[in-house]
C-alpha cells in the first residue's frame, strides 16, 4: 500500500519520490495547500476504496498520519 | 420536435475593480496565495448598483445582439442568489425596466447553476409550445452578502451579469440540457436569511454572510464536471476533439485544471476569466459566453458544452451547436 501511495503523493503533489519520507510534513515538506490534500484525497478514496472525512483531514500532517489512517479505515 | 437556440447575448459588470493587492489592505491575504489558489485576480464590485441594474444592462445588450424589441419577449427567466428584494421577483423589475410589458417574469434560486437551470427550462417550455422567445439571465451582486472581514470568501466572489435571448427556431441549437440536485449536501453553500422570530417563537440568530465549506465544495464540484461532461459526451457520441469549447462554472481554476485533466481533454479547451471577474455565481456562464461572442471566438457550427455547479448542491450541462 505504501508504495502505491507514494507514486500518488509523487504524481498529485509534484514531488520527488526521494521527499516522500513517512516524516515528511504535507505542508511544510511537500507544500501541499488545503486544494492539494483534496485532490490527494480523491485519487486516496478511489485507489484504496475508502472514505476519508474532510473534518479528519485536519489531524493528518505527515505521510506516516496518512498511512496509519488509510490503513485504520482498511481494516 | 420544436427546436431552440440562443439568439442573441449580452453581459454587464459593474466598472469598479478591486484587484488582490486592493484586498491585502483589507484583510490579511496576498496576491500570490490569492492567485496560486484560485486563478482570480480582479473582481468587479458594485458601487451602488443593485442586481436588476446589472440585470437591465445585460439584458439591453443581449436584445441588441437579437435584433429584437423587449415587447417580443414572452417571458423572462432571471437567476440570482442575491436579488433586489426577496419580494418582488428581481425579474418583475427588469420587466419594468427594459418595457418588456408582454413577458411574464420569474426568479430561480439554483446558486452558481443558475443560468444551466434557466437554460433547461427554456429549451423546455420553447418545446411545449408554450413560449416562442425567452430572456434568460444570470445576475448577481453578491458583494452584498460577503463578509468582507472573512479572507476565506470575500476574496473569492464578483458582481456582474449575463442574458441571453432563447428563441424557438428551425436550428438545433440548444442540443440537449442536464440539470440535477442533491439537496443532501445543502449546507456545504449558504447564504442565510432572516431566523423565525415571532410573538410565538423567537429562534435568536445573528445574520450572517456567506458561508462555504471550501475544501468540500472543491471536491464535490471536481466530481461532477467530470461525471457530467463524460456523460453528456457519452449521450451524444462526442469524443474530446468533438468539442471546440467548454465554458465552465468559472470559481476556481484549480476545480478546473484537474476536471481538465481527469477528462484528459486540453484545458486550452475550457474557456477562463475567472482571473478578471472572480466567481460571479450564475452571472460566470453567460458572462464568459458573452465575452466570447465579442472576441470572436464563437463560429457557427462549434459545439459547445457549458457546466455549471453550486450551492444546492447543484449541477448541470449543456451542449450547444452555435
Amino acid at each position: 500500500m505504501i508504495e502505491k501511495l507514494k507514486e500518488i503523493l509523487v504524481e498529485e503533489l509534484d514531488v520527488e519520490m526521494e521527499a516522500v519520507t513517512l516524516e515528511a510534513k504535507f505542508k511544510e515538506d511537500l507544500e501541499a495547500d488545503s486544494l492539494d490534500m483534496m485532490q490527494l484525497v480523491m485519487e486516496i478514496e478511489e485507489e484504496f476504496e475508502i472514505e476519508v472525512e474532510t473534518e479528519e483531514l485536519a489531524t493528518i500532517l505527515t505521510v506516516g498520519d496518512l498511512v496509519a489512517y488509510i490503513e485504520k479505515k482498511q481494516a | 420536435m420544436i427546436h431552440a437556440e440562443i439568439l442573441g447575448i449580452g453581459s454587464y459588470a459593474p466598472e469598479a475593480v478591486m484587484s488582490n493587492v486592493d484586498l491585502e489592505k483589507i484583510v490579511e491575504t496576498s496576491d500570490e496565495w490569492i492567485q496560486s489558489r484560485t486563478g482570480i485576480v480582479n473582481r468587479h464590485i458594485s458601487e451602488g448598483e443593485n442586481t436588476s441594474d446589472l440585470s437591465v444592462k445585460a439584458a439591453l445588450a443581449a436584445l441588441k445582439d437579437a435584433g429584437m424589441e423587449a415587447e417580443e419577449l414572452d417571458m423572462i427567466l432571471l437567476a440570482t442568489t442575491s436579488p433586489d428584494h426577496l419580494s418582488p421577483s428581481t425579474a418583475a423589475l427588469v420587466q419594468k425596466k427594459i418595457g418588456a410589458k408582454n413577458a411574464v417574469a420569474m426568479d430561480v434560486s439554483a446558486g452558481c447553476t443558475g443560468f444551466i437551470y434557466l437554460l433547461d427550462l427554456a429549451r423546455n417550455l420553447i418545446a411545449s409550445g408554450s413560449y416562442q422567445k425567452i430572456l434568460v439571465i444570470g445576475a448577481e451582486v453578491l458583494s452584498k452578502h460577503i463578509d468582507w472581514t472573512d479572507r476565506n470568501t470575500c476574496i473569492l466572489f464578483g458582481d456582474g451579469a449575463g442574458a441571453a435571448i432563447i428563441s424557438k427556431s428551425e436550428r438545433n441549437g440548444i442540443q440537449d440540457t442536464n440539470i440535477y440536485t442533491d439537496g443532501d449536501m445543502n449546507d456545504l453553500i449558504v447564504i442565510p436569511t432572516k431566523s423565525v422570530k415571532n410573538p410565538l417563537g423567537a429562534i435568536e440568530a445573528e445574520y450572517h454572510a456567506l458561508a462555504m465549506k471550501g475544501q468540500d465544495v472543491f471536491k464535490f464540484a471536481t466530481k461532477v464536471v467530470t461525471k457530467s461532461l463524460k456523460e453528456i459526451m457519452k449521450a451524444h457520441e462526442l469524443t474530446n476533439d468533438d468539442i471546440r469549447w467548454v465554458v465552465p462554472h468559472q470559481a476556481n481554476k484549480r476545480i478546473i485544471d484537474f476536471a481538465a485533466s481527469k477528462l484528459k481533454m486540453d484545458p486550452e479547451k475550457f474557456y477562463m476569466n475567472l482571473d478578471e471577474y472572480g466567481n460571479t455565481s450564475a452571472a460566470s456562464i453567460p458572462l464568459a459566453l458573452s465575452e466570447m461572442k465579442q472576441k470572436g471566438l464563437l463560429v457557427k457550427g462549434d459545439k459547445i458544452l457549458l457546466v455549471g455547479f453550486g450551492a444546492g448542491l447543484t449541477w448541470g450541462t449543456a451542449l450547444i451547436e452555435w
